[in-house]
């Protein structure tokens, strides 16, 4: 516990702001990206390769003075879907969930087939999220299925 | 978002692909009605398709109504880097009604998506074509006098056959039972049998063309199966003739069979089929422009008497 509580320290405690937890440590950057945070001015730390008891390494990261709105937070979900979401204020964890996959998936994943309409236009890729559990992936145009370990992000 | 567009045959209820045959059957009857007298209907065919384009046109041209629209994209600015988007909403600004044919999977769904006008798919790839769907529900239910508990034979090319995947998820309302008959290499897709399997549909599957098959069936629907679709030449010099119907053996099919096919055909039904009485596939295709006079009134909201 007394280790535990030295490594939360070792990426600097937060005032208020949001904690993104238990990102797969090979994901981390790709969050990073997703969610725009290299181009935030607040104070932002991120630590990876940390340890973790249930998947061995994981990423952090902490946001400074930042509540992210729920939907942008669920974009993450198909890269990282173990994150645990932590809103901090004053010190105190005040909420605490884990994201969802969201029915839709606008703008993020890359369709696969190359005679999709979605990779010959400029235009926004859309998914159907038809099995959770699984996590793959339809085309809402070209109607074509995508599975786990083929997505790929745009 | 046009709601009234009509992009894939998944789109359409039960009960919509009812009123469609009945519109359908309605316009067999009289095709020529100028229910489009004053309207302007888009044929837009980004990648050629002589057959599909002229039923449309056709069907226009007996509803009263007008045609624009280009046959192939090289004529027009694609061949210059224009979007397919600039192209439909340019033409949107003339036409009541865009129906469309492209090369690309999913164009006409993005297209319905932002088009002031309705849009009809006429293909996209190797997606969907939903108005053969129509012509080939048409075919079935007018031979058969209803589309409930048939037993339908695809043969030939179910991997990649467009047609069959679309008739199959169209017929799952009408409690069929299915035979697919196909060869290791062009087997019926795994998606499509899970489909069945979730909506209590019975199949079977057989590599064998047998007269056993032929003799249960209501509905014979022979695909093509074309060299290109495999990996393997010699499979395909194998099993090129193995799936193709000849007249003997149809000998002890049943009163009502009928036979299907969306055309081309090459070898896969032989001459001596054609003077069969049981033979569809010349009407099958006439039934397209019934088919599709009823789709565009749907699309336009017009009401048929």
């Amino acid at each position: 516990m007394n280790e535990n509580k030295k490594k939360e320290l070792a990426v600097a405690a937060l005032e208020n702001g949001t904690v993104i937890d238990h990102i797969p440590s090979d994901s981390l950057f790709k969050v990073v990206d997703l969610l725009g945070i290299q181009s935030l001015e607040n104070s932002v730390t991120i630590g990876n390769n940390l340890d973790s008891k249930k998947y061995g390494r994981k990423g952090i990261i902490k946001v400074a003075d930042v509540t992210f709105p729920e939907s942008t937070l669920n974009r993450i979900a198909i890269i990282a879907p173990n994150a645990v979401i932590n809103e901090i204020k004053d010190y105190e964890v005040v909420n605490k969930r884990k994201v969802s996959l969201p029915d839709d998936i606008y703008g993020i994943v890359k369709c696969s087939n190359p005679k999709c309409i979605t990779n010959n236009e400029p235009m926004r890729t859309h998914f159907h999220v038809i099995d959770r559990d699984n996590m793959v992936l339809k085309c809402h145009y070209c109607e074509r299925t995508e599975v786990k370990d083929k997505i790929t992000l745009k | 978002m046009n709601n009234e567009s009509l992009v894939s045959i998944s789109d359409l209820t039960k009960e919509e692909i009812l009123e469609l045959l009945e519109k359908a059957r309605k316009f067999e009857e009289n095709p020529n009605q100028r229910l489009l007298e004053g309207k302007v209907v888009a044929t837009l065919f980004f990648e050629p398709s002589t057959r599909t384009r002229l039923s449309f046109e056709t069907a226009v041209n007996r509803l009263g109504g007008r045609v624009i629209g280009f046959s192939d994209a090289s004529t027009t600015s694609s061949s210059k880097g224009e979007t397919m988007h600039d192209t439909i909403r340019m033409v949107a600004n003339y036409a009541d009604l865009i129906i469309m044919r492209h090369h690309l999977e999913g164009a006409a769904r993005y297209a319905s998506e932002f088009s002031p006008v309705p849009i009809i798919n006429a293909g996209d790839g190797a997606n969907q074509h939903p108005s053969q769907t129509m012509l080939d529900l048409y075919s079935i239910y007018k031979t058969q006098g209803t589309l409930e508990n048939l037993t339908i034979t695809m043969v030939g090319d179910l991997k990649y056959g467009r047609t069959v995947h679309s008739l199959l998820m169209a017929m799952y309302h009408f409690k069929p039972v299915f035979n697919f008959v196909a060869c290791q290499e062009l087997q019926m897709p795994v998606e499509y049998k899970l489909f069945c399997e979730e909506h209590g549909i019975e199949y079977h599957e057989s590599t064998d063309f047998s007269e056993e098959i032929i003799n249960q069936s209501d509905i014979l629907y022979m695909t093509r199966v074309q060299r290109e679709r495999f990996t393997d030449l010699l499979e395909y010099e194998r099993v090129k003739d193995l799936y193709n119907l000849h007249n003997s053996m149809l000998d002890n099919s049943k009163e009502n069979l009928r036979i299907l096919h969306p055309l081309p055909r090459v070898n896969e039904i032989a001459y001596d089929v054609d003077a069969n009485p049981k033979a569809y596939y010349f009407q099958q295709a006439q039934n397209g422009l019934y088919a599709r006079e009823a789709i565009i009134c749907k699309v336009l909201g017009i009401d048929v008497k």
